[in-house]
């Protein structure tokens, strides 16, 4: 199987791995936050643990760690294992300062 | 039937050239060859053994057509009743007819004679059986049948539990079985290559052929994969008539244009035996099994990976067995199979040849038969009258014709004498050595079948069909249940020229190539009800009353069908049985074929060896090696290596007359203590971070603070896992103000790495900051001992001030070495010496490496490995691999202290969870034994004293234990339960796996120099 990197092109799958769900967003919380400790608990315990356990398209992330070492977003099927797109993620290549995160 | 007059061979086959004349007599030694016909090479006779029997067969034959050829019935034993077996099939399903191929370090088990081909000096033998074929002593299990059903080891051997694995499980393994393998390294090599284009065909037959024509001539590039070693699949055994010539010159027209499309390559002796995700597809080319052994330089077998974007699988059709009492005798023979022998390698399977079915293309056979001068017996057809087609062949040739069903077959050893036809009430025995069985075909759906499509049930010609195929994928011919000729041309170009346009090719395909659509009429028969043992499936000796008993004791299911009778889970993977069963179970259930379904089908389509899929990562090739910029110069001084993830580092480096590796050890860290060693630590991951935020991204992901570091200074730091729980430490050192050098542990610079990549390009893109790795690009030594500075005066410029003062702890910076190279100094210690690392690339390593040697020889300088350096970090409490064990916080190793309160950083907010601040967690502590002479042993648990060991008592275990040379005995760290609190007390050690229990103290984990004074002098 290949994944289109769009950095590299397409490139054999064993140069990717797999980290998960690319949808919870990770909360961030200053030490001086207002919210409450179980509030602040609730919400990182929701980021670190909570997935969906997708039977069908999901956004998830890949890194192309036999490549360019970008971290990608790709839209693959559960089911049959077969890529709908691949993006790079916001901070991909070249640093860009003010880019807004994933 | 035009076309078997051919005496030249096509495909790959060599041609005798230079060859001496043919060996005549060789010929006449082959009672059952055929005088004229047959693809085979008369002019190239070869010589062969089986069970040290010499014999003679030609060039183009397999082992088993040579075996027909010299009249050769009994060719194995059974798996399970050491029953009599001959050769059933003449293709990759064959289940029977299994062989031991070779000798010494190259023999194999388990080899299908009908797809080894013949060389000259074959040596094959057959296998289970003791002491010979004939007489196998083993044979006594067929009389115990009756005990030895379905689910049998189960009931039987269950009683006493612990028997089995050492009693029962031997002894039944020993009884039944296949082959035995060598027990010695492969000789050979194997390889592994990726092929790529746009169409792949699977199979050469007509549909094959036709497909790859009309991908071909589109422009398409195309693979062309065929299992055997000629071109042709079918074709080669039933001829025909194709566009109004023999089909064998039309193939010869077609191979030929083939080869001269550019685009076009075709592969022989190749299997494609799954299909992956994406398109791609494993095949295994027998490149050299068809030869003695593989010429210098040349692999035995190659795997391919074969990436795609359509392909068109032509894999045809298998014919299937009818379950009749004795069909499992040596000589009956499935029919296609016969017409094989017959036409393709003018071997006549029989003097007196039977023939059974109850479909049109059995007659084909009887024709076959016929024609080549051959006698038949009977025809026994169940369905009462002779096909429209061959009614003149019957009436012709005064064919005696039975509607009925064998009953029976008799025979011995040396196969089938005569048969039992039952006719209505009426029974009638028929001599007869061969008879020739076909109960349909089976359409080969298996690659249609991998990613879990389910063959559907077509009524017309009582078989399954392919489901939905996976992506790209394009079934034709027989594959698809288009069993006529004309059909295979049509259907398989059809599907070449479609998969080609979907790829883009703009070509012309051209017209498909027609014959004569023959009719094809069935009426399904699985089994014969009749007294007797009837086997469904071969190679496992599973018989029809298995599957009915499998039905009465609840295993219904075809999945569990399978389990209990181990139906379709041998070598073949049930090719010519698995259809035939589950009809059986359906008609036991009183369902239908199609409501019973199929067991799901999984690649490989046909066995790989483990050698092909290992290929040439074995040995001391089995994974990459990564060798440190000193390791020719450790090498060379005699280290011993230690394999640390892909890494070879020195552990140790003996002197003349050390014995024992602890002896080398603690010379090394005496050295270290009392004067100066050194050490390659480049291993150690590092990572180059830069730009203006730097700073704030290492404050972000270390849980202390890097941000007001200055510059020229290294700092220790720890990171965390979002969940809370230490990922990995190591220092950091601020070379600019934007640019800091992370390390990392050896074992983690990958992971770590990534997660760093994660954190700047996902979570704060915002960042100015860059990530390069920088772990291959220098090479790093530690150099530790009280002698440290007066070697390095000797190493480095003499304008750099290396003295306290200059060069104080946790110091860095960029030094002149000596000769005017410039290299990264850093005053940071694991050892708890007096210690400086210094860097410069990689290329330079060695030299480096000989250049401190020279700067210490006053001072006695020692080169030590990493037990050295264990011991050393052990001795000084730093916690490493063993507690860094993924199971631990920063506060459990005692490092608790180093989070910041004023930041934010991954890993904070889950690490405040109540259980990870539990103050009876397992903490990092020391333990020195009660007994000085006690050897520690890392694992042992530690439990209360007094208490008995066991899940309630345990406390903890000893993560790392080294023999202190300092001290003198022999020291640890552990993960000890409210560990800080109980300094000084004894508690039990138990190793219960090596049998050990004694006594130790609790202790700081820091045996060394616990003030830290030795480091900073």
């Amino acid at each position: 199987m290949r994944i289109a990197c769009p950095f590299c092109g397409e490139r054999d799958s064993s140069e990717f791995s797999y980290l998960g769900d690319a949808s919870p967003k990770r909360p961030n919380f200053a030490v001086d936050s207002p919210n409450s400790p179980a509030e602040i608990e609730d919400a990182v315990f929701d980021y670190v643990y909570l997935r969906a356990n997708v039977a069908g398209d999901m956004r998830e992330y890949w890194y192309h760690g036999g490549g360019c070492r970008s971290w990608l977003i790709a839209e693959r099927n559960t089911v049959t294992h077969e890529f709908k797109s691949v993006t790079a993620a916001p901070g991909a290549g070249a640093a860009l300062a003010g880019q807004a995160g994933e | 039937m035009s076309g078997y007059t051919e005496t030249q061979p096509l495909g790959r086959t060599a041609t005798a050239d230079g060859r001496a004349s043919p060996d005549r007599s060789s010929a006449a030694n082959q009672s059952h060859r055929l005088a004229n016909g047959g693809l085979i090479d008369r002019q190239a006779p070869l010589q062969f053994s089986f069970d040290g029997k010499s014999m003679s067969g030609f060039a183009g034959d397999t082992l088993a057509s040579a075996l027909v050829a010299n009249g050769v019935k009994l060719v194995a034993r059974s798996f399970k009743y050491h029953r009599p077996r001959g050769i059933m099939t003449a293709g990759s399903e064959e289940p029977s007819a299994l062989v031991e191929m070779r000798t010494g370090a190259r023999k194999e088990a388990n080899t299908r004679a009908t797809t080894q081909e013949l060389y000259d000096g074959l040596v094959a033998s057959s296998q289970n059986r003791w002491p010979s074929l004939r007489r196998d002593f083993m044979a006594v299990n067929s009389l115990l049948s009756p005990i030895f059903v379905a689910g049998f080891y189960y009931k039987t051997f269950m009683w006493p539990a612990k028997f089995w694995e050492k009693l029962y499980e031997p002894a039944i393994r020993r009884a039944a079985g296949l082959g035995e393998t060598a027990h010695l390294p492969d000789p050979d090599h194997y390889d592994k290559a990726w092929a790529h284009c746009d169409v792949l065909v699977v199979g050469s037959g007509a549909t094959g052929l036709s497909a790859a024509l009309a991908a071909g001539r589109a422009g398409a590039r195309v693979i062309l994969c065929e299992e055997d070693s000629h071109i042709g699949g079918r074709l080669l055994s039933d001829g025909g008539e194709i566009d109004g010539m023999p089909a064998l010159d039309w193939l010869r027209r077609v191979t030929d244009e083939l080869a001269s499309l550019p685009n076009v390559r075709i592969m022989a002796r190749t299997a494609v035996f799954g299909v992956y995700d994406g398109g791609d597809f494993g095949a295994l080319e027998r490149v050299n099994d068809h030869v003695p052994q593989p010429a210098e330089h040349q692999v035995r077998q190659r795997l391919w990976r074969i990436a795609t974007r359509r392909s068109v699988v032509g894999a045809g059709a298998i014919e299937r067995p009818i379950v009749f009492p004795g069909n499992d005798r040596p000589g009956v023979m499935m029919a296609a199979a016969v017409r094989t022998y017959i036409n393709r390698f003018a071997a006549m399977p029989g003097k007196r040849i039977a023939v059974f079915t109850n479909n049109d293309d059995g007659w084909r056979t009887v024709e076959a038969v016929v024609r080549a001068g051959g006698e038949i017996a009977a025809v026994i057809d169940p369905r009462g009258k002779v096909p429209a087609a061959y009614r003149a062949l019957a009436d012709r040739s005064g064919l005696r014709v039975l509607p009925g069903q064998v009953v029976d077959v008799k025979g011995g050893v040396d196969g089938v004498r005569s048969i039992t036809v039952a006719t209505g009430s009426s029974t009638q025995n028929i001599d007869t050595d061969c008879l020739a069985a076909s109960g349909g075909w089976n359409p080969n759906v298996a690659l249609s079948s991998f990613h879990r499509g389910r063959p559907t049930w077509r009524e017309d010609i009582a078989a399954f069909v392919p489901g939905v195929s996976p992506p790209g994928m394009i079934m034709a011919g027989a594959a698809n249940g288009d069993l006529s000729l004309d059909a295979c041309l049509r259907t398989g170009h059809a599907a070449g020229a479609m998969a080609a346009a979907e790829t883009g090719a703009k070509g012309k395909s051209g017209n498909a190539a027609k014959a004569a659509d023959e009719a094809f009429a069935i009426q399904p028969l699985w089994q014969v009800k009749a007294k007797g043992k009837a086997f469904v499936d071969f190679q496992h000796d599973v018989t029809a009353s298995d599957v009915t008993l499998a039905q009465r004791e609840g295993f219904e299911s075809v999945e569990h069908l399978k389990r209990y009778t181990t139906l379709g889970m041998a070598t073949d993977q049930g090719k010519n049985s698995n259809v035939t069963g589950l009809a059986i179970m359906a008609d036991a259930r009183g369902r239908s074929i199609a409501e019973t379904g199929t067991t799901i089908y999984r690649p490989p389509y046909a066995p790989v060896a483990i050698g092909a899929l290992a290929g040439h990562h074995r040995d001391q090739n089995f994974h990459a090696w990564r060798l440190t910029p000193s390791h020719h110069w450790a090498a060379e001084r005699g280290a011993v290596f230690v394999d640390t993830g892909l890494w070879k580092r020195a552990q140790w480096f003996p002197l003349a007359g050390e014995t024992d590796w602890l002896q080398s050890v603690k010379r090394e860290v005496l050295a270290v203590r009392n004067g100066v060693g050194f050490c390659d630590v480049s291993t150690l991951g590092k990572v180059d971070v830069r730009g203006a935020d730097a700073g704030t991204f290492l404050d972000r992901v270390y849980i202390n603070g890097f941000s007001k570091l200055a510059v020229g200074k290294a700092r220790y730091g720890l990171m965390l896992r979002e969940d809370g729980i230490v990922m990995d430490d190591g220092t950091t050192s601020r070379l600019a103000e934007d640019h800091y050098l992370t390390t990392t542990t050896t074992a983690k610079a990958g992971p770590v790495t990534q997660h760093l990549e994660f954190c700047r390009q996902v979570l704060w893109p915002e960042l100015d900051v860059q990530l390069s790795s920088a772990t291959d690009q220098w090479a790093q030594f530690s150099i530790a001992g009280p002698r440290t500075r007066d070697l390095l005066i000797n190493l480095v410029d003499p304008s750099e001030d290396v003295s306290n003062e200059g060069f104080p702890f946790m110091g860095v910076r960029e030094v002149m070495l000596r000769g005017g190279m410039k290299a990264r100094l850093f005053r940071i210690s694991f050892s708890g010496e007096m210690a400086f690392e210094i860097a410069v690339p990689a290329r330079y390593g060695e030299a480096m490496a000989r250049n401190i040697m020279k700067a210490g020889e006053p001072f006695g300088v020692v080169p030590y490995g990493t037990e050295a350096l264990g011991v050393m970090r052990i001795e000084k409490g730093h916690v490493a691999g063993p507690e860094l064990n993924g199971m631990t916080t920063a506060s459990d190793l005692g490092l608790g202290g180093m989070a910041s309160k004023k930041k934010d950083f991954i890993g904070r907010i889950m690490a405040g969870r109540e259980a990870l601040m539990a103050p009876d967690r397992q903490v990092v502590v020391g333990i020195k034994p009660v007994d000085k002479a006690r050897r520690l042993r890392s694992g042992a648990h530690v439990v209360p004293k007094g208490a008995i060991p066991g899940p309630e008592t345990d406390q903890g275990y000893l993560t790392s234990v080294c023999f202190s040379p300092v001290l003198d005995h022999w020291i640890a760290l552990a993960l000890v339960e409210r560990g800080r609190e109980r300094i000084g007390e004894i508690v039990r050690i138990c190793d219960p796996l090596r049998n050990e229990d004694y006594e130790a103290e609790i202790c700081s984990p820091v045996f060394y120099d616990p003030e830290g004074g030795r480091q900073r002098a």
